[in-house]
């Protein structure tokens, strides 16, 4: 019954991706996360008194710490105008008017920008990581590439939040509004109410269904995905410390991200008319 | 078909039947329901209820794909992307219809812009937007074309140009439907008209049976020698619509049916008639008679 022709999605998102690359969003995304990451590699150990390429551990932390308000926040302003840019300038009718489904033009939009993004990303991220590549060992290296593949995660997460809010949008205004509720929601709101409700409870709040409220959030699924195969980090964070092993398996972890990438999408293929 | 938006009826229960390889002309007010029209037709947005089919095949089906290759859109007020040259811009529509990219080219030379090929859109007059519109249009040589407004923004000669490419095509057999505001333009250009009125088709057919289905007076200018009481006295008792006399010209307006009367008796005047001019209803006063 549905009917995709993987040629139209790809043309859509070639050209997504053409006009980031045209635009310089990638290159200046990439420097962008290469001078972070730079910075919290050569700084991050200075609470414990030394400076350089130390300890891969602290860095990738610090980085998660980063990455999960920052990517976010660019995926969301990179999709947020994605459909309700065309309607507002008026170029989606002619689109709409190819042979070309709804369905296509939203898979290749999502897809074109997150090709977009992962390239910034691996870009950015992976030019510090082959600076770190000669002094770590491989089960480090094995940590960095995971920590790299979920930011990719995290940012199709928000990509695809940010198509949704952009189809369902009556304009951009209305949209960017959206995509910074989105961001706010996930990124500081949900784990604030979580904490509180924890901490006004004496810690009784929801023991067994604490854990799967996390899982309801993207961007502490990427937290628990990154830290809790680090022993030593583990410790310093509140929040892994809660989570019961059995949840903390990074396939279902994965497959969580996933469902957050697969979900808005779909809500936004059938809110599209 | 009819077309709800919410609580607004767009299309009334509308019936219209397209001929293969005509030329239609469609006008009506704003609002009338001719975007709305042509967006169904299109498949772009649902009908409410009825059914739309071209050459038996439902554009809202399944084989919507193949029907969008063999069909050519211009919308009202077409609009591109900024950052893209013509030629990129027409090779991006060119790969989604699925036609050779190497036909772009041609196609920017035959619309006089091939000079832009490789200057950005943002860059483009008005006239060159529409005129990459038109190309768009024609990529993949589509059986049909629907051109909503095309000849907004474009001068006097490109209007020309643009028309002799439409003859061109209905003579290899293309089937055209075109809306424009400038009715005197259309008017010589199109096989029939349908004038929509609030969402209905309110008349369909030639140009020459539209205006003498609404039985307009035809107005008669005339330039004598002799004095206006005169060509007065001659007239009596043929059954005029208005008599206007100035100076030594006279206009009358009458019905069809009585013009020969009326040039018969002017023919009376002998060497005192100068000159007659019979004009015809316009299209526009067709149109206000119709749709006002």
């Amino acid at each position: 019954m549905l009917n995709i022709e993987i040629s139209q999605i790809k043309i859509i998102a070639a050209k997504e991706f053409r006009d980031r690359i045209r635009n310089r969003w990638v290159i200046a995304v990439s420097l962008i996360f290469t001078a972070f990451a730079l910075a919290i590699a050569y700084f991050g150990s200075a609470q414990q008194g030394e400076v350089g390429l130390r300890n891969i551990e602290v860095t990738i932390a610090s980085l998660v710490s980063l990455v999960i308000y920052l990517i976010p926040l660019i995926a969301l302003i990179l999709g947020y105008d994605a459909i309700v840019g065309e309607r507002e300038r008026g170029s989606l009718d002619l689109l709409l008017s190819m042979p070309l489904t709804r369905l296509e033009l939203i898979l290749g939009k999502f897809l074109g920008l997150s090709a977009a993004l992962a390239c910034a990303t691996l870009v950015g991220f992976g030019l510090v990581g082959l600076l770190l590549a000669y002094q770590i060992d491989l089960n480090a290296l094995y940590h960095y590439i995971g920590f790299m593949v979920s930011t990719i995660l995290l940012g199709m997460v928000f990509l695809s939040l940010a198509v949704m809010v952009s189809v369902i949008a009556k304009d951009r205004a209305r949209a960017s509004g959206g995509a910074i509720s989105v961001w706010f929601l996930f990124v500081l709101v949900y784990d604030l109410i979580l904490l509180g409700l924890l901490v006004l409870s004496g810690g009784s709040f929801g023991e067994e269904f604490f854990p799967l409220l996390l899982l309801l959030n993207p961007a502490d699924i990427f937290r628990i995905l990154n830290i809790f195969s680090m022993e030593d980090i583990k410790v310093f964070y509140g929040l892994a410390t809660v989570f019961p092993a059995s949840l903390s398996n990074p396939w279902l972890l994965s497959s969580m991200m996933l469902a957050w990438i697969i979900m808005p999408l779909t809500v936004a293929f059938w809110r599209f008319k | 078909m009819f077309k709800y938006y919410g609580e607004v009826l767009a299309v009334d229960g509308m019936t219209l039947t397209i001929h293969k390889g005509e030329t239609l002309g469609l006008i009506g007010h704003n609002g009338a329901g001719k975007s709305t029209l042509f967006k169904m037709m299109l498949g772009l947005i649902p009908q409410t209820s009825g059914e739309i089919n071209i050459n038996g095949t439902s554009v809202n089906g399944g084989a919507f794909r193949e029907l969008r290759r063999s069909i050519g859109y211009l919308p009202e007020n077409v609009v591109f992307y900024e950052n893209l040259t013509g030629l990129e811009t027409l090779q991006f529509f060119a790969s989604l219809k699925g036609c050779k990219l190497n036909t772009c080219l041609p196609l920017l030379e035959k619309l006089g812009l091939a000079h832009a090929a490789n200057r950005r859109v943002d860059g483009y007059s008005k006239g060159m937007r529409q005129r990459l519109g038109f190309a768009q249009a024609l990529l993949g040589k589509p059986r049909i074309l629907f051109l909503d407004e095309p000849t907004t923004g474009l001068d006097p000669e490109a209007i020309r140009e643009f028309y002799t490419i439409l003859q061109e095509l209905n003579a290899q057999g293309v089937t055209v439907v075109i809306t424009s505001h400038i009715l005197s333009e259309i008017q010589e250009r199109v096989q029939r008209l349908a004038v929509l009125k609030s969402g209905k088709l309110h008349a369909l057919g030639t140009v020459q049976e539209l205006r003498e289905a609404v039985d307009l007076p035809l107005a008669i200018h005339v330039q004598t020698s002799c004095s206006t009481d005169a060509v007065e006295a001659i007239l009596q008792g043929v059954a005029l619509e208005a008599l206007i006399l100035t100076g030594n010209s006279v206009v009358i307006h009458c019905q069809r049916n009585h013009k020969m009367e009326v040039l018969r008796r002017l023919g009376s005047l002998g060497g005192a008639l100068l000159d007659v001019v019979v004009k015809e209803p316009t299209l526009e006063d067709v149109f206000l008679g119709y749709a006002a």
